[in-house]
């Protein structure tokens, strides 16, 4: 046999032991065995100084040809057979799915001060500022600033907590409102706060009163402020707080420091109007009170009640509450058992 | 408040609006609708019946079997009541009706004899206990004579009627009475209320004046005083139509002469009070402040100690009445009554509520008082119950009123312009409209040039200011018809201050590694709000506290995590992660509080077991890193340390570090007692208390950024034995003093105290490692700092290198 049929016959049986392989060392050693420096190929050229001259060039080729062919064919191979193992082994490497991963402990705001703090991010996008105030107060600051004079039924010692003759736990967040209008420089602009923080009456705690709970307190005071601004402002608020799709009215009310009073509802979320136990039949639900900030609580923090006239909103969140989610009992805002608190680590809808 | 839609009908034609509608209308207007209360609502088959016999029922005590017309019928009935009586008109409830309490009347058999209905008593219509008449407690009720038989009866009881009920707003005491009810609908249906004349029969043959006369210490306290006599009257029941009116009102019926007075408040709003004048056992009345300790035996036989706050009527020398509040046994009206004295008054509100307060007597007619009274129907008042009991209780009324020169009613004009009206509601009312609603609203006005004089009627005495007349305008126009807007100004940035952004940035820390955010009760008791006060110093307590357990303001915010820590066991839960921020209070004077914000936070509970196997336990190393991860939050100036706190009230003695940053304490970290944890039913339990506000103070740096390293670090690793007692503080500040400019950072990566280690002993190990910024670190340069490492390591303590 010349050697250009020795090489063909090489290459054919050995592309013929390529195919058959299975098992990835076999081919690392049937390279070995053709291509290496011992192998059968290299044997095979050696006999090619006995060939012609002529002859060298065409063989040489050939001899090229084959030792890449066989090459690309052991590479491919052994790719072939190495996805095959890597195969093999991510199937044996499969896992229970199903298993509960390793939990990332979260924990989350009281509810309460979600809702303060939601609607604080309502206000801050509206350029109010949000300024805080003692939870100690004069009751000249609690009552006589917001003209609730001395006799008003509110003042009585049965409905708040006095720490002595004149200094009290502050009964609402308007406590706050003389002193903030008085410091207010107008003519930096207009003045947009909001108040948020605890308050506190003389109530025994059961499962509708709190001897402690929040409020939210809202003030703008500005020339030409109108009821219209009031109202507009409560329908935003509302509806972030209860949803777009809820219907909101304003009927006249009374508070000492606001003139003329607003009262807000919102149609029923429970029943969405047409009247149920939690709305009273009514297809309403009453959420907070506002009004046009009275011209004596004005002129007492040296504002000119001709010039400028103001709102101011008050809401509490802990009754806002105890409405959306439909909680029972106040006083589990204050107890914090964490099965109660771990329930609002989602929102819910909107 | 309760207002019959019936009644409401007399002065006004209703006939176009339902109570449903009106109760709409008043509460969009201003006066709440908590309740439209359809009386006979469900209803049927009650009709007028007339007991034709009754006789006892063989064998037993109490039922009489009765026969009662009906009408078109006769009707076998079986009947417990002890007032059933022959001839009597009553009404029957037919087979078929549904009473209240969806109480259905069948067809049925008592003792073997047919029952065909029921004969019905008052509160098996659903009238309240607290209004039936006591003749008409125990039985079936008797209507008149003219009732007709076979007719529906709900009329002859006012079951016909809707009840409004009001919660009215304390301004709108003007709503307290029909007549002012009735001026609010005619305002906000556009119509005028038609009120009857009093028609004043007096017997002229004798004058008020031979029997009294009447005066006041002071016409700030008793604004007016008035007294009307009516003799001969024969006290009986008052007329049917009359209690209808008074039960529907909340009113329970008792005689004519109470009837009268409570009829007379109920339509005018004007509270009176009668007095036997015989029991006067004077000419003279007179109204004063009482003598402290001045005794007096009010109506319901309770002697009472009074005070200079009250104000008592007096017949000259001892009080016959409280003023507003409630008359005296001394003067009491009884069937014996021959001449009846009626006062119509107004007291002070403040004195009227304050004495009503004190005694814990409050009535209707202090309640009016207290808010205020028409000043304009005082008179009208004395006339119509005077006419009314005269004319039912065949009397005759003596010439003449008994009254004082009151003080001067003040006539009330408020100016304002259409320009504040329309600038305040934001709205663009004309001249025609503000007039035309100021027409409803009946009050009499003048507008020129934009000016409005409107001149308010007394009985609206709580519109007094622009401001008042503007929401009169506002809600007769309707609030909901202002178009609404966002308030335009001029635009100001809204952000958080700093403070309020770092206590987000908290909470979200916080959260993200698991506590849950709790509020508290800041009301502890006095030891507790003090116990674990980072700070010491006075407490606030309350005067007037509600329970031992909430008597003074927390000091500190770990005494109610401890409580709630308590109340979660209590409740099977026992991993407790929570945190709060909120305010703690100091008392430096009388005068001068200090509220501080404090952050605190509490761990307990076990690790739990997973199926990859268990978390890590909870220790006062966990504790730590929360602290020290979230002051990581912040660029201080100065340098955060931690110290062995020995004695902290409630702290473990051994394993609580107070907190500085610089010199300046600013909270503390670590185990609780656990003397005070069992106590509490819990477990190892760690808390750290940090003060907010020196947080937020304190000075930091400002930001900048440090350029990455180019040049390759080095480390190395050395391993100590040393003497338990010294601190890794202590070891860590040797390294740091002696380890050179390149030393960048000391990493504890072993603590052993374990088997082969002596007992007073430790094995640590820390990695060093070393940077230039500048250069490759040369290795001499490394090996000589960590050989002066090691030299002051040896030099500094009794340790051995391993």
């Amino acid at each position: 046999m010349d050697l250009k049929s020795k090489l063909e016959e090489l290459a054919s049986s050995s592309l013929e032991k390529i195919e058959q392989i299975e098992e990835i060392q076999e081919i690392e050693q049937l390279r070995v065995n053709l291509l290496g420096k011992k192998g059968q190929l290299t044997d095979l050229l050696k006999s090619m100084r006995n060939l012609e001259a002529s002859e060298r060039p065409i063989i040489g080729k050939l001899a090229n040809e084959i030792r890449d062919d066989l090459t690309a064919k052991i590479t491919s191979k052994k790719e072939e057979l190495e996805e095959i193992a890597l195969n093999e082994r991510l199937e044996a490497e499969t896992i229970d799915v199903t298993l509960p991963g390793r939990q990332i402990k979260r924990g989350q705001r009281h509810v309460i001060h979600q809702v303060m703090d939601d609607l604080e991010n309502l206000f801050l996008g509206m350029g109010y500022s949000i300024i805080g105030g003692t939870e100690i107060v004069s009751d000249y600051l609690n009552f006589e600033r917001v003209n609730v004079p001395q006799d008003h039924p509110a003042r009585d010692m049965q409905d708040s907590f006095y720490i002595n003759e004149h200094y009290l736990l502050r009964t609402q967040t308007s406590a706050v409102q003389p002193l903030i209008i008085e410091a207010h420089d107008f003519s930096t602009g207009p003045l947009k706060v909001i108040s948020t923080g605890k308050v506190y009456r003389r109530d025994s705690d059961d499962a509708t009163h709190s001897h402690q709970f929040h409020q939210i307190e809202g003030i703008v005071v500005d020339e030409n402020i109108t009821m219209a601004d009031l109202m507009g402002t409560l329908e935003v608020m509302s509806k972030e707080m209860f949803g777009e799709d809820r219907d909101v009215r304003f009927r006249p009310s009374y508070f000492p420091f606001t003139e003329p009073s607003v009262e807000v509802d919102v149609s029923c979320f429970n029943c969405g109007g047409t009247g149920c136990h939690v709305c009273k039949m009514s297809g309403w639900i009453e959420i907070l009170g506002a009004g046009m900030i009275h011209p004596n609580v004005l002129e007492m923090s040296n504002v000119d009640s001709e010039k400028y006239s103001g709102f101011a909103f008050g809401a509490g969140p802990d009754r806002m509450v105890m409405l959306k989610y439909a909680v029972d009992d106040i006083r589990h805002f204050y107890l914090n058992d964490q099965r109660f608190l771990s329930q609002f680590s989602t929102k819910g809808e909107n | 408040m309760l207002i019959s839609y019936n009644w409401l009908s007399e002065y006004l034609d209703l006939s176009a609006i339902s109570p449903a509608e009106l109760g709409e209308e008043f509460t969009l207007g201003g006066l709440e609708v908590e309740l439209t209360n359809d009386l006979g609502k469900g209803f049927n088959h009650l009709v007028v019946g007339e007991i034709l016999s009754a006789e006892a029922v063989e064998g037993s005590e109490h039922l009489k079997k009765t026969k009662v017309d009906v009408g078109n019928e006769i009707l076998p009935i079986i009947c417990g009541a002890p007032n059933c009586q022959r001839g009597q008109k009553v009404v029957v409830a037919k087979v078929g009706a549904i009473l209240p309490g969806n109480f259905e009347i069948q067809s049925t058999e008592i003792m073997g004899e047919q029952s065909e209905g029921m004969i019905c008593s008052l509160d098996e219509l659903g009238f309240s206990d607290s209004v039936i008449p006591k003749y008409a407690e125990d039985g079936i009720y008797i209507l008149n004579d003219d009732a007709v038989i076979g007719e529906d009866a709900r009329p002859y009881l006012g079951l016909d009627d809707t009840i409004i009920e009001f919660d009215l707003t304390p301004n709108r005491a003007d709503a307290m009475s029909m007549r002012g009810v009735a001026y609010e609908a005619a305002a906000l249906l556009s119509q005028k209320p038609v009120f009857q004349e009093i028609h004043l029969e007096e017997d002229s043959s004798e004058s008020v004046t031979d029997y009294l006369s009447v005066a006041v210490e002071d016409t700030e306290d008793t604004l007016d005083y008035k007294m009307r006599l009516v003799k001969d009257v024969e006290i009986g029941e008052s007329p049917v139509w009359m209690q209808k009116k008074l039960m529907h009102s909340g009113i329970r019926p008792i005689d004519l002469v109470v009837d009268v007075t409570n009829y007379v408040m109920l339509e005018l709003g004007q509270p009176l009070h009668a007095f036997d004048y015989d029991k006067l056992n004077s000419k003279e009345i007179f109204v004063r402040r009482a003598e402290d300790g001045e005794k007096f035996t009010t109506l319901d036989n309770q002697e009472r100690s009074l005070s200079q706050n009250n104000l008592v009527i007096t017949n000259g020398e001892k009080p016959v009445a409280l003023a507003g509040v409630m008359g005296g046994a001394n003067s009491q009206i009884t069937e014996e009554t021959s001449v009846i004295a009626i006062e119509s008054a107004v007291f002070k509100p403040a004195l009227t509520r304050r004495t009503a307060a004190a005694l814990n007597l409050r009535s209707e007619a202090s309640s009016r008082f207290e808010k205020g009274i028409n000043r304009a129907t005082v008179q009208e008042a004395a006339d119509l119950a005077a006419q009314l009991i005269a004319e039912l209780g065949g009397g005759q009324i003596i010439s003449g009123t008994a009254e004082i020169e009151g003080k001067p009613v003040e006539k009330v004009e408020v100016k304002t312009t259409i320009k504040k009206i329309n600038g305040l509601m934001g709205s663009s009312l004309t001249e025609n409209e503000i007039s035309s609603i100021l027409n409803r609203l009946a009050f009499e006005h003048s507008i020129k040039n934009g000016e409005i004089i409107a001149e308010i009627p007394p009985r609206r005495w709580d519109i007094k200011i622009p401001e008042d007349l503007v929401e009169e305008v506002a809600r007769i126009y309707g609030y909901n018809n202002i178009p609404v807007h966002l308030p335009v100004t001029e635009s100001i940035p809204g952000q958080l201050t700093s403070a309020q952004a770092i206590r987000r940035e908290i909470a979200y820390l916080l959260e993200s590694h698991g506590l849950q955010e709790a509020i508290s009760y800041a009301l502890l008791t006095e030891e507790k709000a003090k116990k674990f006060a980072i700070h010491s110093g006075d407490s606030a307590s309350l005067q007037n506290p509600l329970s031992k357990e909430r008597t003074t303001l927390r000091q500190n915010i770990i005494a109610g995590l401890i409580e709630n820590a308590k109340y979660n066991k209590a409740h099977q839960v026992d991993n407790i992660a929570l945190y709060e921020m909120g305010h703690v209070f100091y008392q430096e004077s009388a005068e001068d509080f200090r509220e501080y914000n404090h952050l605190a936070a509490l761990l307990t509970g076990e690790p739990t077991t997973e199926w990859f196997g268990k978390d890590e336990a909870i220790d006062f190393y966990t504790i730590k890193g929360l602290v020290e991860t979230l002051l990581s939050l912040f660029d201080f100036k100065e340098s955060i340390s931690y110290e062995l706190a020995k004695d902290r009230e409630g702290m473990h003695p051994g394993r609580t570090a107070e907190v500085y940053l610089g010199q300046e304490l600013i909270g503390y970290l670590g185990q609780i007692h656990p003397s005070l944890a069992k106590k509490n039913d819990l477990q190892d339990t760690f808390v750290f208390e940090l003060s907010l506000d020196q947080i937020s103070a304190a000075e930091k740096i400002e930001k900048q950024y440090l350029p990455l390293n180019p040049y390759p670090g080095s480390s190395r690793d050395i391993a100590l034995l040393v003497d338990a007692t010294v601190s890794h503080a202590e070891i860590k500040s040797v390294i740091e003093a002696n380890g050179g400019d390149y030393l960048t950072d000391i990493h504890l990566f072993d603590l052993y105290d374990g088997d082969n280690i002596a007992g007073d002993k430790k094995s640590v190990a820390y990695s060093l490692s070393f940077e230039n910024p500048l250069a490759t670190l040369k290795e001499k340069e490394v090996s000589q700092a960590f050989e002066n490492i090691k030299a002051a390591l040896l030099n500094q303590f009794n340790l051995e290198i391993r």
